[in-house]
């Protein structure tokens, strides 16, 4: 033992790791070679898959914060889930980079409104949006739904608005869009699979 | 794909055309690597440009772009004339017997009932011939010289290796040593996987390559097989999923198609699409099609879908053509459509003639952008300099933009390219105020209904009565969504065999798509998907790897679509007398002692239906086999014949050089304007193909830090050839331009891309990677879509953006 009894609670006190190595038998002189912690040792794992190809890559994400309700979770890091049947822990150039995906300085965050001949965005809230856009909608409807078709049989299609869906959304969002749309009566309606 | 990305290692033969799976599909990729080292496998690949597929082949041939058919077609006269098919299951399995129409003909680039003038065919002869017993007529001597065998034969006669010589610019010699190696996989002891991408795909004949490609497998006895079949690898993460659930615009969930304008009577819309048997015996599996169809309208309509309104079938909009993409934007260029909604896609990135897409979105009223990411199309009318020149002042487009989670921020599943259904969890919260897509569209739904129950409008009904029953209205859960798409009982269901006994409880979710009826009392959102999450839990969250066949089937793993079935048609992989074809490969096989199918994987057929019944594998067709012929199900004909891109290097069909009318496919929708911008060789000598490169994925990944430093700059690939005749040097900067408008980047000079010689001339290739845009963090580039043309497949409307000619000059 090279250290105070001082000095040793100093080390003790720097945290968990220093502690439960001196109760796994480490010495505190092997404690204090100890430059860093492994940083994923404290992270949440969350099994997740890649969004880019359809290999369907099996990943994990290493989140800080334990899920409690007043926890902050953070991605820190995302690599390949060795479990996986396909990817069996690989990723490729662009899987291999998702962190940078999540945190891109190009995401969106907050509802905008671009005006009609103006070069700028606006912040709008989720209401105004939503209130907008679904008085558009309902004026277009109204105006332009087709009813019966030029031989009087019933059609009723709106045709003057269409929707184009994703390609990387989950089964969810694709049913519940779906089910929104042709409820409207749009046909003008594809995902990228068109393309 | 028929089968599914770890089932590559059971082949001994693999063909990549029409993709790059190294480069664009690399993690699975590696079960070719594995197939090739544990299996003895060989890889051929064949492309314009010797790609990184090429460089880990061990055959590689060259190909002119858009020239896939002639290829094949080749394949087959080989295969045919050479005895290399494998008879036994050819004669058990296909149409080769059937007897077609005697009206039915070719001649001169046309098949009967063209019409030059509306661009369409009459397939009324494309069809059998019928007997008195309302079955088809068969020959199984082979004989008869209208039975499908012998029509084929005559048809694929002129696809010499000469004639593939003259067409694709594969030197003759290669030709045949892919030809020779493809056919080694004849014999039931070798199986041969094709896997292809978009490289098939967009091109105005891409479903016809894709339908020779799977007559080929047919030809070898490959479908059904492990290590087999048909295999598209599609290109993004759950396209396939959002296609299963029928997101197109002729499509309801589960390949369940909208009604036309002109089926007025509910009976006789479902009857089309239930066919009776069209031989003895055989299945038909969509006779079931009421089942599916009522159990969705009662998912979305729940009490409001009676028996008495024909379960709702006013709600659903009747069409009297397809909107597909080309088709809306063509009809928003004309000033005809006032809103548009982009979820997750960047349809100025994505689609051909940047000019005329740009165009039509300014003619737009309003434009609502939920993304993840800041995507061009939602800056469409902001000036980018040169790689935008627009003027925001003139156009007076409202422009919305929500912002969404991306994977990470969300539970769901998606579905990848081996239809595995896979679950995935939320890590974190997203940024700032995003929100998921389902409560994006529950927020709107939900003030477009107060709005209607307040003010009344249009055709109410629907909206009012559509079903809504999640328990935080403008949050629906995945969980909820997940169990409304599987299905469940409505009340009490008996077991049809046994009226006493109870196979499901009213309210209890369903265990598949078996137990739906027709009378309104069970309901399901997406009836090839029913099964996912039963009153067993969530059976795509599943994470059970074993592997006890050591076939990389995982039955336990995910849930596979339909039934959790890993390999489609899998009867086909027995003998018509249930016994596996190779004793190695077992994958289902019939055992007499419990009288049912078994084995390694989940059978894709009645499982009770003994071998001497004679019930064929393909139980979906009506006929109970595969077709080589294709009745009228394809628009430019029942068997696939070469036509040349609308643009083409050559100026003419080598095939049919007498009638300009069948240069490129005769049945291809060209709209007014488009034919007159297409370019000719004359201006734009050099044929060009668009693609993706590994570092980057589609239009996201410029967002992304390390993709954007590992691969930061625009460029093109020319061949050396190319590169000395026009005096460019590596690292010079090229314009390259087409009729529709042009691009410039660095000119990458490569020995990847070789000239080729065709019909007589010299043809150069110019390689247009598609990544770059004017948002990003990686340098600004041009929309590569600025060069394509505005034209698609002659059945899918998927646009040519692998086949066009461009000009290329030092910048």
């Amino acid at each position: 033992m090279q250290l105070s009894r001082r000095q040793f609670f100093k080390v003790a006190a720097g945290g968990l790791t220093g502690s439960s190595l001196v109760a796994m038998g480490f010495s505190p002189t092997a404690a204090l070679a100890e430059v860093r912690t492994f940083k994923l040792a404290r992270t949440t794992e969350t099994r997740n898959t890649c969004p880019y190809c359809s290999v369907g890559c099996g990943i994990i994400l290493y989140s800080l914060g334990d899920r409690a309700k007043n926890a902050h979770s953070e991605i820190i890091h995302i690599e390949g889930d060795p479990d996986h049947p396909v990817n069996r822990g690989t990723l490729c150039p662009k899987g291999a980079g998702l962190l940078d995906f999540v945190h891109s300085k190009n995401r969106l965050k907050y509802p905008e409104v671009r005006e009609p001949g103006t070069k700028e965005w606006k912040r709008i809230g989720w209401d105004e949006a939503f209130t907008r856009i679904a008085k558009l909608m309902k004026e277009d409807r109204d105006a332009n739904f087709v009813a019966k078709n030029a031989d009087g049989v019933t059609v009723n299609r709106w045709l003057t608005t269409g929707f184009l869906a994703a390609s990387a959304s989950s089964n969810e969002a694709g049913y519940i869009t779906h089910k929104v749309v042709r409820n409207l009566g749009m046909l003008a309606f594809d995902n990228q699979a068109r393309v | 794909m028929t089968n599914h990305w770890t089932d590559i290692k059971n082949a001994d033969v693999i063909l990549i055309m029409g993709g790059n799976a190294a480069e664009a599909h690399p993690c699975g990729f590696k079960w070719v690597t594995e197939a090739k080292a544990k299996n003895k496998a060989r890889l051929v690949v064949v492309d314009p440009r010797f790609t990184r597929s090429a460089a880990m082949a061990d055959l590689y041939a060259p190909i002119r772009t858009g020239t896939d058919i002639a290829f094949l077609g080749g394949v087959i006269h080989y295969l045919i004339t050479n005895n290399k098919v494998h008879m036994d299951y050819i004669k058990s399995y296909t149409d080769m017997s059937f007897l077609v129409k005697e009206e039915f003909a070719f001649a001169d680039g046309f098949f009967s009932g063209y019409d030059p003038e509306k661009r369409k065919y009459d397939k009324s002869t494309w069809d059998y011939q019928m007997g008195e017993d309302g079955f088809v007529k068969t020959d199984p001597s082979l004989e008869n010289p209208r039975c499908v065998w012998n029509l084929m034969k005559a048809h694929f006669s002129r696809y010499t290796p000469e004639v593939v010589e003259n067409i694709c610019g594969t030197p003759k010699d290669k030709f045949l040593q892919v030809a020779e190696l493809l056919a080694s996989s004849h014999t039931p002891d070798r199986v041969m996987t094709i896997l292809y991408a978009l490289g098939w795909t967009q091109h105005s004949t891409g479903s016809q390559i894709i339908r020779t490609a799977a007559m080929v497998q047919l030809l070898l006895g490959n479908i059904g097989r492990a290590g087999g079949g048909v295999n598209a690898l599609r290109g993004h993460s759950n396209i396939q999923g959002l296609t299963d659930l029928g997101l197109l615009s002729n499509l309801l969930p589960g390949y369940m198609t909208l009604p036309g304008e002109k089926e007025t009577d509910y009976d006789a819309y479902i009857a089309k699409r239930a066919p009776k048997p069209m031989r003895p015996g055989q299945l038909s599996y969509w006779q079931n099609y009421g089942k599916f169809h009522v159990s969705l309208m009662k998912a979305w309509y729940g009490a409001a879908a009676t028996k008495e309104n024909n379960w709702a079938f006013d709600y659903l909009p009747k069409l009297d053509k397809t909107y597909d993409v080309l088709q809306v934007f063509e009809l928003m260029h004309q000033g005809k459509m006032n809103g548009y909604i982009a979820q997750g896609f960047n349809p100025l990135n994505s689609f051909p003639n940047k000019a005329k897409v740009s165009a039509a979105l300014a003619k737009l009223k309003y434009l609502v952008i939920m993304d993840p990411l800041a995507t061009e199309t939602s800056e469409f009318w902001q000036n980018y300099g040169e790689f935008n020149d627009v003027d925001p002042a003139k156009i007076q487009t409202t422009v919305f933009r929500l912002p969404t989670t991306c994977f990470a921020e969300e539970d769901g599943a998606i579905v990848n390219s081996g239809r595995w259904l896979q679950w995935h969890w939320k890590g974190a919260e997203p940024p700032g105020d995003a929100k998921t897509d389902p409560e994006i569209m529950a927020g709107l739904f939900l003030r477009l209904r107060d709005m209607y129950k307040k003010d009344g409008g249009a055709f109410p009904d629907p909206i009012l009565n559509l079903s809504w029953p999640y328990k935080v209205p403008y949050e629906p859960s995945p969980e909820e969504l997940a169990k409304e798409y599987n299905g469940k009982a409505l009340t009490d269901l008996a077991d049809p065999k046994d009226p006493t006994k109870l196979i499901k409880k009213g309210g209890e979710l369903l265990d598949g798509f078996a137990q739906l009826r027709d009378d309104g009392s069970t309901a399901c959102g997406c009836w090839i998907f029913s099964g996912a999450w039963t009153e067993k839990g969530n059976m795509m969250a599943r994470r059970d790897n074993a592997d006890p066949y050591h076939n990389g089937q995982t039955l336990n793993w995910s849930f596979a679509w339909p039934a959790n079935r890993r390999i489609l048609y899998n009867r086909a992989a027995a003998d018509p007398a249930g016994k596996p074809w190779d004793a190695k490969r077992k994958q289902v096989w019939w055992d007499a002692a419990q009288s049912k199918w078994v084995g390694s994987d989940v059978p894709d057929f009645k499982v009770d239906s003994a071998p001497e019944d004679g019930m064929g594998p393909f139980i979906m067709n009506p006929e109970g086999i595969a077709r080589f012929f294709a009745r009228g199900m394809m628009n430019e004909g029942p068997f696939p014949e070469h036509y040349e891109p609308f643009e083409t290097p050559i100026g003419v069909n080598p095939m049919h050089r007498n009638n300009p009318k069948a240069t490129s496919n005769p049945a291809a929708r060209v709209f007014k304007g488009d034919m007159e911008a297409f370019g000719t060789a004359k201006d734009f000598p050099y044929a060009a193909t668009t693609y993706r490169l590994t570092e980057h994925f589609h239009y996201w990944t410029k967002h992304v830090h390390s993709n954007a430093v590992i691969q930061p700059e625009q460029f093109v690939e020319i061949g050396e050839a190319l590169a000395a005749e026009k005096g460019i040097r590596a690292g010079d900067k090229v314009k390259v331009s087409s009729n529709r408008g042009y691009i410039k980047a660095v000119a990458v000079v490569t020995k990847r891309i070789k000239p080729l010689k065709v019909d007589g001339k010299t043809v150069h290739h110019v390689g247009i990677p598609l990544h770059w845009g004017f948002k990003g963090v990686a340098k600004n580039g041009f929309i590569t879509n600025t060069l394509t043309p505005f034209v698609g497949d002659g059945n899918t409307q998927t646009p040519e953006f692998k086949s066009f000619l461009v000009n290329v000059e030092k910048a």
